[in-house]
C-alpha cells in the first residue's frame, strides 16, 4: 500500500512527453534531484527526504534558426563511473551539463542533413553505459559519446545504425548491477543496452569501444515509448497499454501484461517494475524468477490512480522501490508516493 | 515538434468556431439568409484552395498570437463584426473545446476522426452550395493523402505537439462544467471507464510464456478502471460512421456559453515567458502569416448588404464588462507589426490589406502605410 506524500511544486507544468521525469538519488547527501521538461525549458530541483524543495534551476534549450523557440524532448541524469552529467535533448541538439546544471560542458548541434521536409528533427532517448553516453535521433541513429573522467573533452565516438524510425528511449543495465555481477561464462553476450523506437522495434546491444548489436525484437504496429533493462531482462511499454518482458540476450518473450488502457509513458525498474500511462494509472509489479524453469514471473503489487491526470513521467525515488514520484501533463507539481 | 500539425489545428478550431457562431446567430435571431451568408462566406474562405495549399505545407506551429490573428481575419470574412471581447470569448471557447477533444482522443490517430467529424458538420452547413462542398471534399482528400499513411508514432508526435500548444490553458467553460467533463479548477475529467482505444485490450491480464513460446501461466489482476473493448473502428472514408463523438456539435440552440475567467490561468511565470518572446522570431512568423492570410481570398462585400454585429454574450453590457475585467494574463496580444522594419514584409501585408475592407469603421486619411499598420494593430 502506498500513501500520497507532500507534492513538490514546479515553476512550470510538465509537457506531454514520455519519460518526462528524471530522478537522481544522492543518498550520501540525503538529497534527491528531479528533472522535468516544461517545453522550451526544463526545471531541475533538489529536495530533502520529506519532499521539502531546497534549490531549483531552469535550463533553456539552446536557440537556433526557426520560427518558435526550440522544444526540449527529454532531460536525464547519466551516472558514469567517475562523474554524473545532466543531458538535455531538444529539436536543435544535445546539451550536456555538470550534474547540478550549473555549467554546460558540451553542445552537439543536430545535423538535419538528410531529413525530408516533413520529418521532425530532434534528439530523444538518453542513457549512460560505462563511460559512454548514448543519445537517440529522429533518424533512428544512436550517437555514442565518449566521456572523460572530468572536463569537457567529450568526443562523438560512434553512430549506431539499427533503427529506421525515431528513437523513443534507451536503457542500460544500472551501474550497481554491473559491479555486483558474477563473472559470466559467456562474456561475449552481455546485453547491457537496449534502444527502442516509434515503430516498437527494440535493439539489444553490447557496449564497448565498438557497440555490437546482439538481438532485434520486432514491434507490432505501435510505438514503444519506454524501455528498461535489468539483470538481463528487457521491460518494454507500448502505445497500446501493454508491457512486455523479454530475455535480453535472446529476445524471447516471457511475459505479456495488458497493463493499461492508454499508451504507456514511463517505466522504471529497480527491483520492482513501475509502469505509468496516459490512462491516469501507475502500477507496480514484482519480478521474480520461477524456481522450476528460471522464467521471469510478474505479479501485480499495487495500482495508483492519479485522478484526471495524463501521467507523463514516473520514477522510483529510492533503490528499494519504496517510494516513487509522478509528473502529469499540465500539472505544476511532482506528486510523491511512499509505501506505508 | 511535428511539422504536420497546423492543418489539424486550424481545421478543428475552425470547426468549433462555426459551431459557436451558428449557435449565436440563431440565439440572436439573425435572419436566416444573413446567417447562411455569414457561414457560407467563412467556410468558403477557410477552404479556399490557395489558403489550403499554404496551410498544408510542412511547417512548425504558429504561436498562439499568430494563430489568433488568422481567426480574427476569418471571423470577419463576411458581413458580420465582432467586438474584441466577443472575439476573445469565441477564441477561448474554440481552444478549450479542441484541447478537450485532443486530450480525450483514445488513440493519437483518432484526432483525424475528430477532424472528419468537424468536416462532416461543416458540409451540413453548406448543403446548398455545391462549389464550397467540392472545396471541403478536396480538403478531405488532402487530409486522407497526407495523414492516411502516417504511423502511430507520427500521430503520437502530432498529439504531443498539440498538447504542448494547449499547455496551461484552464479556462472554465459552462457547458463543460455542466456536463461534468471539466472540474471547477479548470482541468478536464479523464474517465477511467468506457470504451478502450481501438487496438487496446482490456487491462487485467498477465500471461507468462516459456522458451518455446507456449503460454504457461495466466493470472488476472485488478487494474482499477472499468473498461470495455471498442465496438468497432471509426471510418476514415469520405462518408462513414466515425464512432467517436468528439468533434461533433455540442451546442444546441439553448446551451449556455459562459466562460469563467477568475483563476483560469495558473503558472503566470510560464505564461509571461511566452508573451515576451523576442521580436526577431515575430518577424519570421509574420512572413508565414502574410503568406497564409494572403491565400485567404476574402471577397469584397457585394451589393448594399449591411453588416451586423454578433455578440457572444447575452447583453451588450455583459460584453463591455467582460472587456474591462479580462485578466491581463489572458490578453491575446496580436502580432506587433511595427516591430519589423522589413520593407518586403510590409509590402506583402500592404497588398493583402488592400484586398480587405472593414465596413463600418471610419478611417483616418493619412498615408496608406500608416493606415495599414494602424488597421493591423487594431485587430
Amino acid at each position: 500500500m502506498f500513501r500520497r506524500e507532500r507534492s513538490i511544486p514546479l515553476r512550470g507544468s510538465a509537457a506531454a512527453l514520455c519519460n518526462n521525469l528524471s530522478v537522481l538519488q544522492l543518498p550520501v547527501r540525503n538529497l534527491t534531484h528531479f528533472g522535468v521538461v516544461h517545453g522550451p525549458s526544463a526545471q531541475l530541483l533538489s529536495a530533502a527526504p520529506e519532499g521539502v524543495p531546497l534549490a531549483q534551476r531552469q535550463l533553456q534549450a539552446k536557440e537556433g534558426a526557426g520560427v518558435s523557440p526550440p522544444l526540449i524532448t527529454q532531460v536525464h541524469w547519466c551516472v558514469l563511473p567517475f562523474r554524473v552529467l545532466l543531458v538535455l535533448t531538444s529539436h536543435r541538439g544535445i546539451q550536456m551539463y555538470e550534474s547540478d546544471g550549473s555549467v554546460m560542458v558540451y553542445w552537439h548541434a543536430l545535423d538535419a542533413g538528410d531529413a525530408s521536409l516533413v520529418q521532425a528533427v530532434f534528439a530523444r532517448g538518453i542513457a549512460a553505459s560505462g563511460h559512454f553516453i548514448c543519445v537517440g535521433m529522429w533518424s533512428g541513429r544512436v550517437l555514442v559519446f565518449d566521456i572523460p573522467a572530468k572536463g569537457p573533452n567529450i568526443v562523438l565516438s560512434e553512430e549506431l545504425a539499427g533503427h529506421q524510425t525515431p528513437i523513443t528511449d534507451i536503457a542500460t543495465e544500472p551501474a550497481q548491477g554491473q559491479l555486483d555481477c558474477k563473472p559470466l561464462e559467456n562474456r561475449d553476450c552481455v546485453a547491457d543496452m537496449v534502444t527502442a523506437d516509434d515503430s516498437g522495434l527494440l535493439c539489444v546491444w553490447q557496449s564497448g569501444p565498438e557497440f555490437k548489436l546482439l538481438t532485434r525484437i520486432p514491434g507490432f504496429g505501435v510505438p514503444c515509448p519506454s524501455v528498461q533493462l535489468w539483470q538481463g531482462t528487457v521491460a518494454a511499454g507500448y502505445g497500446n497499454g501493454q508491457v512486455r518482458l523479454y530475455e535480453a540476450s535472446t529476445g524471447t518473450l516471457h511475459v505479456q501484461i495488458d497493463a493499461h488502457a492508454r499508451a504507456i509513458c514511463a517505466l522504471d525498474l529497480a527491483p520492482e517494475l513501475l509502469s505509468a500511462a496516459e490512462d491516469t494509472f501507475v502500477h507496480i509489479w514484482q519480478l521474480s524468477r520461477s524456481p522450476e524453469g528460471g522464467y521471469i514471473e510478474v505479479e501485480h503489487c499495487h495500482g495508483e490512480c492519479v485522478p484526471d491526470t495524463q501521467v507523463c513521467g514516473a520514477r522510483f525515488c529510492d533503490p528499494s522501490g519504496s517510494s516513487f514520484a509522478v509528473t502529469g501533463y499540465d500539472l505544476a507539481e511532482i506528486l510523491r508516493f511512499s509505501s506505508m | 515538434m511535428s511539422v504536420r500539425t497546423l492543418p489539424l489545428l486550424f481545421l478543428n478550431l475552425g470547426g468549433e468556431m462555426l459551431y459557436i457562431l451558428d449557435q449565436r446567430l440563431r440565439a440572436q435571431n439573425i435572419p436566416g439568409d444573413k446567417a447562411r451568408k455569414v457561414l457560407n462566406d467563412i467556410i468558403s474562405t477557410m477552404f479556399n484552395r490557395k489558403f489550403m495549399e499554404e496551410l498544408f505545407k510542412p511547417q512548425e506551429l504558429y504561436s498562439k498570437k499568430a494563430l489568433r490573428t488568422v481567426y480574427d481575419r476569418l471571423a470577419h470574412a463576411s458581413i458580420m463584426r465582432l467586438n474584441q471581447a466577443s472575439m476573445d470569448k469565441l477564441y477561448d471557447l474554440m481552444t478549450m473545446a479542441f484541447k478537450y477533444q485532443v486530450l480525450l482522443c483514445p488513440r493519437p490517430k483518432d484526432v483525424l476522426l475528430v477532424t472528419f467529424n468537424h468536416l462532416d458538420a461543416i458540409k451540413g452547413f453548406i448543403q446548398d452550395s455545391p462549389t464550397i462542398l467540392h472545396q471541403v471534399d478536396e480538403t478531405f482528400q488532402q487530409l486522407t493523402e497526407i495523414y492516411g499513411g502516417l504511423s502511430a508514432g507520427e500521430f503520437q508526435l502530432i498529439r504531443q505537439t498539440l498538447l504542448i500548444f494547449f499547455q496551461d490553458l484552464h479556462i472554465r467553460v459552462s457547458i463543460f462544467l455542466k456536463d461534468k467533463v471539466q472540474n471547477s479548477n479548470g482541468r478536464f475529467v479523464l474517465p477511467v471507464s468506457g470504451p478502450l482505444p481501438w487496438g487496446t485490450k482490456v487491462p487485467g491480464l498477465v500471461r507468462t510464456f516459456n522458451n518455446k513460446g507456449e503460454e504457461v501461466r495466466k493470472v488476472e489482476f485488478k487494474h482499477g478502471g472499468s473498461y470495455v473493448a471498442a465496438p468497432k473502428e471509426g471510418s476514415f472514408e469520405l462518408y462513414g460512421d466515425r464512432v467517436l463523438k468528439l468533434g461533433t456539435n455540442m451546442y444546441s440552440v439553448n446551451r449556455p456559453m459562459e466562460t469563467h475567467m477568475s483563476g483560469a490561468s495558473e503558472n503566470l511565470a510560464a505564461q509571461t515567458q511566452e508573451s515576451i518572446a523576442p521580436n526577431p522570431l515575430a518577424k519570421e512568423e509574420l512572413n508565414l502569416l502574410a503568406r497564409l492570410i494572403g491565400g485567404m481570398e476574402i471577397k469584397k462585400p457585394s451589393g448594399p448588404e449591411p453588416g451586423f454585429r454578433l455578440n457572444l454574450f447575452t447583453t451588450d453590457e455583459e460584453e463591455e464588462q467582460a472587456a474591462l475585467t479580462r485578466p491581463e494574463e489572458l490578453f491575446y496580444e496580436v502580432i506587433n507589426i511595427q516591430a519589423t522594419q522589413d520593407q518586403q514584409t510590409n509590402e506583402e501585408l500592404a497588398r493583402i490589406m488592400g484586398e480587405f475592407e472593414i465596413l463600418d469603421q471610419p478611417r483616418r486619411s493619412a498615408s496608406k502605410g500608416d493606415d495599414l499598420l494602424a488597421m493591423m494593430d487594431e485587430l
